[in-house]
């Protein structure tokens, strides 16, 4: 279960400071599968950022199973099984997709449980395996590959950033279905920031962030027809619908 | 049997622990010839007159693998050799080079290895040379090679240059010339530390249509190590030569980057990219949120790199 309590983040220096997070709290229990949504800039990234341990927040708490980790580092978050699939993730220059995926794992994956994982974001995994993750690759295929990474791992709390930008429709159609039965899977609970109706409609509960504060929570049913209806008035943000890309 | 350190010198630049149950091989060790097989089709006769070896591979012969490593034991040994390679038509070999040295004297131990090679019409050449340098002396260890290439009608060459570890000081030098054709593959790593210091010279001359080159650099400059690539690609037919130089620098090392590219023919295509940065703050992040610390995420980077 994760736990955030008067969450704040701050940015800038004893002249001029900005307040991209302000007293964000909300329970995830085990076995959930949860969304962020919410318009551009009000704070989703930063959010999954300090549930990560990458940014810290400058003030309130974060817990993990009850045990207090506001203060560990990204390394020791990822052990105690925290995850995240960065928006843009970054490139290696010589570093395989298998031996990315097997760190990820923890020890040496074999080959067919790395097509198994390749194959659930939509890559036909034997042309990739030994490919590097570098430039030679397009966008779509490192944020799958990344989104891939996260799959490849026991965690209780997986956090997908974005998960469907620069994913073409015919791999938008198989990656819900993977978010599907990872909900059912290995990690405890899923957090995925997403602007996308059909990924909102994979949600137990949704919660939208503007403005860098929590603005609405509910679940499914109640949220996903005031996200597609009213909100566009309250806070401007209305859920995408699906179109080729 | 070999004694320890010179079967770990052997695994770190040949990966043979032992003299090879097959193929031809020449063992230098020393300043001297430890040891030497010739086979049917790859003949080793040591140089009348200068210290070195020629290594003629017959034509038309398949697969053959040849290894010649050169190691340094002792302290205060200049060892220079010429090499020469006579690669008959249409011959496969790769052939596995490199050189150890372990000091743990005072003295410098060098060794300058000048390999020429001729490499015949529609042979193919794998190259692999591997420099190590080991011992808590205060010895340096220098390696200083030469390498010279000449490449006959549609030869292939690819040649890996390796040097990760403990090497104090290196001069490299390496030239090459291709007719019609021909191709050749450079792929350079390096990785320096503490306060060594590390030149390549690359000069490829594309000569005949349809020759083709790349060279690959691939540099980790840690501590206060110095290192300068002057890699040169010139165009005297129509060709295509890619230059690449990339390096991660660290600490209070410093870097050169000189790609130099020219062309004297208006159908020559050559190409050139040099970039110098330290590691990226969100390689070492991803790393770290798949559970590695900053240490192991950056040997990782390096060792992926380097590979």
């Amino acid at each position: 279960m994760l736990e955030l309590k008067h969450v704040s983040f701050q940015v800038g220096d004893a002249h001029a400071q900005a307040e991209i997070l302000r007293d964000v709290s909300f329970t995830l229990k085990d076995g959930k599968f949860f969304v962020i949504t919410g318009p551009n800039g009000g704070g989703k990234s930063t959010l999954a950022r300090l549930i990560m341990g990458i940014e810290k927040p400058t003030a309130g708490q974060i817990l993990l199973n009850g045990r207090d980790v506001t203060d560990l580092d990204v390394t020791e978050r990822a052990r105690c099984g925290i995850g995240y699939a960065f928006q843009q993730p970054p490139r290696f220059k010589g570093l395989t997709v298998r031996r990315l995926l097997s760190l990820a794992h923890g020890s040496d994956l074999p080959e067919d449980a790395c097509c198994a994982y390749l194959t659930n974001v939509g890559l036909c995994s034997r042309d990739y395996l030994n490919r590097e993750v570098d430039a030679s690759l397009s966008g779509g295929e490192v944020k799958r590959i990344e989104i891939a990474t996260l799959m490849a791992r026991d965690l209780e709390v997986a956090i997908f950033d974005e998960p469907e930008a620069g994913i073409d429709l015919w791999s938008f159609s198989m990656l819900v279905q993977s978010f599907k039965n990872l909900s059912r899977g290995r990690h405890k609970s899923v957090i995925l920031i997403s602007h996308q109706e059909r990924i909102m409609q994979l949600a137990d509960e949704i919660l939208v962030v503007a403005d860098g504060q929590v603005r609405a929570r509910g679940s499914r049913d109640e949220m996903l027809p005031r996200l597609l209806g009213q909100f566009e008035e309250d806070c401007g943000f209305r859920a995408k619908e699906v179109t080729a890309q | 049997m070999m004694d320890e350190l010179l079967s770990g010198l052997l695994r770190s630049i040949a990966d043979i622990d032992d003299i090879p149950t097959d193929g031809a091989y020449n063992i230098r060790k020393d300043g001297e010839g430890m040891a030497r097989r010739s086979t049917e089709t790859v003949q080793i006769t040591p140089k009348s007159g200068k210290p070195g070896i020629d290594v003629r591979v017959a034509p038309f012969s398949k697969a053959d693998r040849v290894h010649i490593p050169v190691v340094i034991t002792k302290t205060g040994v200049n060892d220079l050799v010429y090499n020469d390679f006579y690669i008959g038509e249409g011959a496969d070999v790769e052939i596995v080079a490199g050189c150890g040295i372990h000091n743990s004297g005072c003295e410098a131990s060098e060794h300058d290895g000048i390999h020429r090679f001729f490499v015949g019409k529609g042979a193919h050449v794998r190259y692999v040379e591997k420099h190590y340098g080991e011992g808590d002396g205060t010895g340096e260890r220098i390696l200083n090679p030469t390498t010279e290439v000449h490449l006959s009608e549609d030869a292939v060459c690819e040649m890996e240059m390796v040097q990760i570890k403990g090497v104090d000081s290196t001069l490299r030098e390496t030239t090459a010339d291709l007719e019609a054709g021909a191709k050749l593959v450079i792929l350079e790593r390096l990785m320096t530390h503490g306060a060594q210091t590390a030149r390549s010279n690359v000069e490829i001359r594309l000569n005949g249509a349809g020759s083709t080159a790349q060279i690959i650099s691939r540099s980790v400059a840690k501590d206060s190590s110095e290192q300068v690539f002057y890699p040169r690609a010139v165009g005297n037919a129509p060709c295509h030569a890619h230059v690449q130089c990339d390096s991660i620098i660290m600490d209070d090392a410093k870097i050169r980057s000189i790609p130099e590219i020219a062309a004297n023919h208006c159908d020559a295509q050559i190409i050139h990219e040099a970039a110098i940065g330290r590691i990226n703050n969100d390689q070492l992040t991803k790393l770290r949120t798949l559970g590695l610390t900053e240490s192991e995420a950056e040997a990782v980077i390096i060792e992926g790199f380097l590979k």
